[in-house]
C-alpha cells in the first residue's frame, strides 16, 4: 500500500494545500523550536555557572584577612586583621577534619615575568604544594612545586600552559620545563606545565612556593588567605568546622566573632549546594514551560488535523463514489499529517539548534552561559510525541469520515 | 443487469422517519438508456443512490450483475463502485487541487493502475469528450459544460457496467445539456447502460425509457421508440 504512487498522491496534495499544509506544520516547528531554546538557553546557563565552580574543589573553605568594622575589647574598628604562617599552622594541627590545606599570599610587586626577550604581566601566586589539589590543577608537563621547594626556599615556579605559550615561543614551547623565567627581575626554575579547567582569568598565573616568596619578595612571614578542603563531610559537619575556626581566629586576633568583614570566610560546599538547588528550581521551571509548549503544540496539530478532515468530507465522499476504500482514505490522511508534522518538527529542530550554534558562536565568550545545547533525545522524543499527536488527533475524525456513507459526505457543502 | 424487489428507503431524522422509497420493483437490462423522472422529493435521487451503493436500503432487494448489494462490507462497496460503477453528479464532484487530466484517472488510481499509464488513458478518454487541451486546467478553470464532460470522462474510466447521472444538465444551458445528453447516447452506443436522474422533461426524451416516480412509487415505465 505505501508505494510510490501513494506518495506522489500525498506529495501533490500537501503541495496543492498550501496554507493547510503550513499551518499544521507551523504549530509543530514552533513547538519544537520554542522547547529547544528553551532547554538549550536553561542547559548554557547551567553549564556556565558550573564553570565558574570548576576552577577550584567544590568542598573548598577559603578564609582570608580583612579589616575589622566592630569594636571590640577596646579596639577601635577599621583595624587590618593579619594572617602570617602562625596562622597556617595553628589551623592545620588544631582543626579537626582537614583534608589538604594550602596558604596563599598576594604579590603587590611588579609582576611582570619574562624568558629571553618574551615577557607579560601574569598573577603571581604563592602557594603551598597542596594548592594543586584545592585549585584542581592538571599537570601537562613536569610537577607542581613540592614541600622540598618549600623547605628549602627554592626558587622554583609552575607556570599554565597560557603563560608557557606567551613566553616560550616556537621550538622552544616543548622545553619550558627546566628553563629559567624572570619573576620581578628573579629568575626561577620552570619545573613544571599546567591546564586548569576555571575561567581563563585564573590561568593567567604562575605558583611559586610561599615560603620562597616571603624571603625573595616580602622580607616577612604574612600570608594573606587559607583555604582548605573538608574530604568528604556533610554540611553540617562543614559548618561547625567554620564557626570552629571562626572563633579561634576571633579570640586569636581579637575581634567579634559577629564581625564579617574582619575575616572572610567562603565556604564553596555550601554556595555550591544553593547554586545547585536553585538548578534543580530552574530546570524544573524549564520543564514545566516546556510541557506547556508541548501542548500548545499538540492542541494546535490536533485542531488542525479535525479541520482538515471536516474541510476533506466532501473529498472524502467523492473518493469513495468513485472507488477508494476506508482503508485508503484513512492511511492516505495520516500518512500526509505524519509526513507534514515529522518534517516541521526536524526543521523546527535544525532551526533551534542552528539558532544555538548561532548564538554560542556568534556571541562574545559570556562566562555564565556556556554551551547552550539541547537535549536532543528531549527534542526528539518530543517531535515524536507532537508528531503521534496530531496522527492520534486526525486518526478518529478521518475513520469517522471514511466511513459514513459517501451520499452523505457529498451533501455536506 | 439491475433487478430490484420490493425496495424501501426511510430517513429518520429526529422522531420524524421519512419514509422516501416505497416499494419499488424495477429491472433494467444490459444496454438501456434510462431515465428516471419525478419532482423533487419523489425519490428518485435516493434510488439513484442507492443503485450507486452510496445509500443503503431497508427493506427488499438490489441485485447488481446477479450478485446481492446488501450488508456489503466497506472494501466490497468500494470494489463495485470502483468497477461496476461511473457516477456523474449534478454539481460534479470534481476534486478542486486536482486537474482535469488528474480527476479523471483517480478511479484508475484506485485499481492500482500506474500514474503514466492511468494518466495516458485519462488523456486518451478527454480527447474522446472533445476536451483533451484543457487537461492540464484545474476544475475552476473549466466552464460547467466542460467540467460534466470530465465527471463523464472520470465515470467512464473504469470501463463500468452502468453510470448512474444525478441530474446532469442541472447545472448547464440548454445547448450544453443538449451536447452532454448526445454524449450519454454515444456511449450508451458502446453497450454501457446509462441511468440518468432529472426532472426536465426534454432530457429524459433524449433516453429509450423514462420512468415516473411519484411519492416513492414507481407511476409509470414507458419504453421510447428513438
Amino acid at each position: 500500500m505505501f508505494d510510490s504512487d501513494k506518495w506522489h498522491e500525498i506529495f501533490s496534495t500537501i503541495k496543492k494545500n498550501r496554507l493547510r499544509t503550513f499551518l499544521t506544520g507551523f504549530s509543530v516547528a514552533w513547538g519544537i523550536f520554542m522547547l529547544i531554546i528553551l532547554l538549550g538557553s536553561g542547559r548554557g546557563l547551567e553549564n556556565g555557572v558550573k564553570n565558574q565552580f570548576k576552577g577550584s574543589v567544590n568542598n573548598g573553605i577559603w578564609i582570608s584577612a580583612g579589616r575589622t568594622t566592630i569594636p571590640y575589647q577596646g579596639y577601635k574598628p577599621g583595624r587590618d586583621i593579619k594572617f602570617t604562617n602562625e596562622d597556617y599552622n595553628r589551623v592545620k594541627n588544631s582543626i579537626d577534619g582537614i583534608d589538604v590545606i594550602s596558604a596563599r599570599s598576594w604579590i603587590n610587586i611588579n609582576n611582570t615575568i619574562s624568558y629571553k626577550n618574551e615577557y607579560g604581566n601574569f598573577t603571581i601566586s604563592p602557594c603551598h604544594p597542596d594548592y594543586a589539589i584545592i585549585k584542581n590543577v592538571k599537570l601537562e608537563e613536569g610537577r607542581f612545586i613540592n614541600d622540598m621547594d618549600l623547605h628549602k626556599y627554592r626558587k622554583v615556579v609552575a607556570i599554565s600552559t597560557i603563560v608557557r605559550d606567551a613566553l616560550f615561543k616556537n621550538g622552544e614551547k616543548a622545553k619550558a620545563v627546566g628553563k629559567y623565567i624572570k619573576i620581578s627581575g628573579v629568575p626561577f626554575k620552570v619545573v613544571g606545565v599546567f591546564s586548569d579547567e576555571g575561567p581563563e582569568n585564573e590561568q593567567r598565573r604562575v605558583y611559586i612556593p610561599i615560603y620562597t616568596a616571603q624571603r625573595v619578595f616580602f622580607g616577612n612571614n604574612e600570608i594573606n588567605q587559607i583555604s582548605l578542603t573538608t574530604g568528604d563531610k556533610t554540611i553540617d559537619e562543614v559548618d561547625a568546622m567554620v564557626e570552629q575556626i571562626k572563633k579561634q581566629f576571633s579570640s586569636i586576633h581579637k575581634f567579634d566573632v559577629k564581625d564579617d568583614r574582619a575575616i572572610s570566610v567562603w565556604n564553596k560546599g555550601q554556595e555550591y549546594k544553593r547554586t545547585m538547588d536553585l538548578f534543580a528550581g530552574i530546570r524544573l521551571f524549564v520543564w514545566i514551560v516546556g510541557i506547556g509548549t508541548i501542548i500548545a503544540g499538540i492542541v494546535g496539530v490536533s485542531n488542525i488535523m479535525i479541520i482538515v478532515v471536516k474541510e476533506r468530507t466532501k473529498e472524502i465522499g467523492i473518493r469513495k463514489a468513485i472507488g477508494a476504500t476506508p482503508f485508503s482514505i484513512v492511511s492516505t490522511i495520516l500518512a500526509e499529517s505524519i509526513l507534514i508534522t515529522s518534517f516541521a518538527g526536524y526543521f523546527g529542530l535544525m532551526l533551534g539548534i542552528g539558532l544555538l550554534e548561532l548564538i554560542s558562536n556568534a556571541l562574545p565568550p559570556i562566562d555564565f552561559f556556556v554551551n547552550p545545547e539541547a537535549d536532543l533525545r528531549v527534542a526528539i522524543s518530543a517531535t515524536i510525541l507532537l508528531v503521534a499527536s496530531g496522527t492520534f488527533a486526525g486518526f478518529f475524525p478521518a475513520v469517522k469520515a471514511a466511513g459514513i456513507k459517501p451520499v452523505e459526505a457529498l451533501r455536506d457543502e | 443487469m439491475i433487478e430490484i424487489k420490493g425496495l424501501h428507503k426511510s430517513y429518520v431524522t429526529g422522531n420524524n422517519k421519512l419514509h422516501v422509497l416505497k416499494g419499488l420493483d424495477l429491472v433494467i437490462e444490459q444496454g438501456e438508456l434510462v431515465s428516471v423522472m419525478g419532482s423533487s422529493g419523489s425519490g428518485k435521487s435516493t434510488l439513484l443512490n442507492v443503485l450507486g451503493i452510496l445509500d443503503s436500503y431497508d427493506v427488499g432487494s438490489y441485485k447488481l450483475n446477479d450478485t446481492i448489494m446488501s450488508n456489503l462490507t466497506e472494501k466490497k462497496a468500494a470494489y463495485f463502485r470502483n468497477n461496476m460503477i461511473g457516477f456523474v453528479f449534478q454539481s460534479f464532484n470534481l476534486i478542486s487541487f486536482k486537474n482535469a487530466m488528474e480527476n479523471v484517472a483517480l478511479p484508475l488510481y484506485y485499481q492500482g493502475v500506474g500514474r503514466k499509464k492511468r494518466n495516458k488513458i485519462a488523456l486518451d478518454y478527454l480527447d474522446k469528450m472533445g476536451i483533451k487541451d484543457w487537461a492540464e486546467h484545474m476544475p475552476n478553470e473549466l466552464s460547467g459544460g466542460q467540467k460534466q464532460r470530465v465527471a463523464i470522462a472520470r465515470a467512464m474510466i473504469s470501463n463500468p457496467k452502468v453510470i448512474l447521472a444525478d441530474e446532469p444538465t442541472g447545472a448547464l444551458d440548454s445547448a450544453t445539456s443538449l451536447e452532454v445528453m448526445d454524449l450519454f447516447r454515444e456511449i450508451n452506443k458502446s453497450g454501457i447502460t446509462i441511468i440518468i436522474v432529472t426532472h426536465e422533461k426534454d432530457i429524459s426524451e433524449k433516453t429509450n425509457r423514462i420512468i415516473h416516480l411519484t411519492d416513492g412509487i414507481i407511476e409509470s415505465d414507458i419504453i421510447l421508440k428513438n
